[in-house]
């Protein structure tokens, strides 16, 4: 009993300490990529004994500068909600990473088997998408405890931009979950290690490429990033944390690289075979051209858990990039986009996949 | 009334889904992004120094390519033997229409060269960079060729050159010795007079 204690929270801890550091990161990256993109260097100078490691320590820097920064609460505010908002919009962030699986199950010794995943959870999918929507009590709150017209509009935006998209988003994966008939997240990842004609992996964007765009636009407009970043709109239009200042700022902007790096989690469990390598058993390597490479269990774990990461880490750059490369969409269009683009658009898949279900389903 | 028609082209049903406009940039923002990446690894392996990896001038490590007739910090040539080539002619004093110099000339021991100056300061806080001085001068003895642009100080004393710092355009505030061997207002010993025409060469004016 003491022993699965001691298993789970080296787990949560795990996975906290990566997630965590990864959000950090993201603000070197952010810097470090759209100066490549624009010919740039980007930020550079910040050291300690003189060693830069190419910009790196901005990001402690930031770190310090957020957390010695005068808390300003405007005097009309609610204090307790003030102060509450930025805590439920990290907080929701972080606990959906607990049904995320970033490995296959680690078998030790005399038959003690660990799911490389913080809770195993039969609703993993549902347990997440709940924790996601609840992000938006954060947003709506840091805009109406502020007690500023322009706070309240932000927050008005975001949660309508959220709930809109959320309802694409759903609808999106129920035809993932159709395909593959569960909503473990674990399951849904083992049931895409199946191969097609030996050759092709059973991913999710195989079976699902429509709703994986579908997700991906409307998932990202959950972030509330560029090019869905009118609730913020730092600069132009004033979003919802304009009341806010130190590190209940930084956790706002920590919300949104966390929500970046759980759209990523989710696009590679449900798309792209979450710890799959492509023909890799649990035994080792069958390759269709008739070769074998047989892996011990420790290395075919350590595996799935690197190819999970490197598709996390490959769906972060790709939205890093997205995010640098198009223009905001005007709240019209995003409406527009939301309503009358993916919302229809993922009815119809759901519709095209069941009958495709119910005629070929056999042979699948 | 002759009216022009403006025909707007009509979106294709590929531009209205957005995806293939999406994918056009994103090729343009990923071109640069590995063009960069890959330039800014092969110059830390010291390969490809020709093409750069971006349009950033690292300031104070890098300046930027100046122009040869850009205007920068004043010097005053001199002769062979490390006399100024200025005779104290004040026409530079005179043209100055920020009346930023300052020129005391004092007697030269050769009788072919009838002044030189024994102070010249020039007020850099004051001074306009016009180029007149250069201009007017008809010995070539300044010129403001030195590329020196960060002339920033924390005092307005710090400001005003004198002919130390203008003989030797490396120098900067404070200046503690006194390399000049002729006699000149030496700020360093108070305005006092320092140096001596001993030693100069003077047959090689």
């Amino acid at each position: 009993m003491m022993e699965d204690l001691v298993i789970k929270l080296a787990l949560a801890g795990v996975v906290l300490f990566g997630v965590l550091n990864l959000a950090g990161l993201h603000t070197w990256v952010e810097r470090k990529q759209s100066a490549l993109i624009q010919d740039r260097i980007g930020a550079n100078r910040a050291d300690i004994f003189g060693f830069r490691l190419l910009g790196l320590f901005h990001a402690l820097a930031d770190a310090v500068k957020m957390f010695t920064k005068e808390d300003i609460v405007p005097a009309r505010a609610d204090k307790t909600l003030h102060a509450l908002a930025p805590f439920f919009s990290v907080f929701f962030a972080l606990v959906a990473f607990a049904a995320i699986p970033f490995g296959d199950r680690l078998i030790l010794g005399e038959g003690r088997v660990i799911e490389l995943q913080v809770a195993k959870l039969d609703v993993a999918l549902l347990y997440v998408f709940a924790m996601l929507s609840l992000g938006v009590y954060g947003v709506i709150l840091a805009g109406f405890a502020s007690r500023n017209n322009y706070a309240i509009l932000g927050g008005l935006r975001a949660a309508a931009q959220m709930i809109s998209y959320e309802i694409a988003l759903g609808i999106a994966i129920i035809g993932v979950i159709m395909v593959y008939g569960t909503m473990d997240l674990a399951e849904l990842v083992r049931a895409q290690g199946r191969m097609i004609g030996g050759w092709i992996p059973f991913w999710g964007i195989v079976a699902q490429p429509v709703a994986f765009i579908v997700f991906v636009t409307a998932a990202l407009a959950e972030t509330k990033r560029v090019p869905f970043d009118l609730p913020e709109g730092e600069s132009e239009i004033i979003g919802y944390f304009v009341e806010y200042s130190g590190m209940k700022f930084g956790m706002f902007f920590l919300t949104d690289f966390l929500e970046t790096i759980m759209v990523a989690c989710l696009a590679t469990t449900l798309f792209f075979g979450g710890w799959q390598v492509p023909f890799l058993m649990p035994d080792g390597f069958h390759f269709p051209w008739g070769g074998e490479l047989l892996v011990p269990h420790l290395v075919y774990v350590l595996l799935g858990v690197a190819s999970f990461s490197i598709k996390v880490l490959s769906f972060c750059w790709l939205f890093m990039q997205i995010r640098w490369t198009l223009p905001r969409f005007r709240y019209d269009q995003l409406m527009k986009l939301g309503w009358r683009g993916l919302f229809p658009i993922s009815v119809v898949n759901v519709a095209v996949t069941a009958v495709v279900l119910l005629f070929f389903g056999e042979t699948l | 009334m002759a009216v022009k028609v403006v025909r707007r082209p009509e979106l294709t049903f590929w531009e209205k889904t957005y995806l293939p406009q999406i994918m056009s940039g994103l090729k343009i923002t990923s071109a640069h992004f590995f063009r960069n990446l890959f330039l800014h690894i092969a110059h830390l392996l010291g390969r490809f120094k020709h093409l750069r990896a971006s349009a950033t001038i690292q300031y104070p490590e890098e300046l930027r390519p100046l122009m040869s007739r850009f205007r920068s910090r004043h010097r005053l040539t001199v002769r062979e033997d490390g006399s100024p080539r200025c005779v104290g002619c004040m026409l530079c004093e005179t043209v100055c229409p920020a009346k930023c110099i300052t020129i005391v000339p004092g007697e030269h021991p050769d009788p072919n060269v009838e002044k030189y100056p024994v102070r010249f300061d020039i007020d850099l806080g004051v001074c306009v960079y016009c180029g007149y001085c250069v201009e007017v001068c008809p010995e070539d003895a300044i010129r403001m060729d030195t590329g020196i642009l960060d002339l920033a100080a924390y005092s307005r004393e710090a400001m005003q050159l004198d002919i130390h710092e203008l003989m030797d355009p490396k120098l900067r505030k404070p200046v503690s010795d006194c390399s000049l061997n002729f006699p000149h207002k030496c700020e360093i010993t108070g305005g006092e007079l320092r140096g001596t025409w001993d030693g100069i060469d003077r047959s090689k004016g």
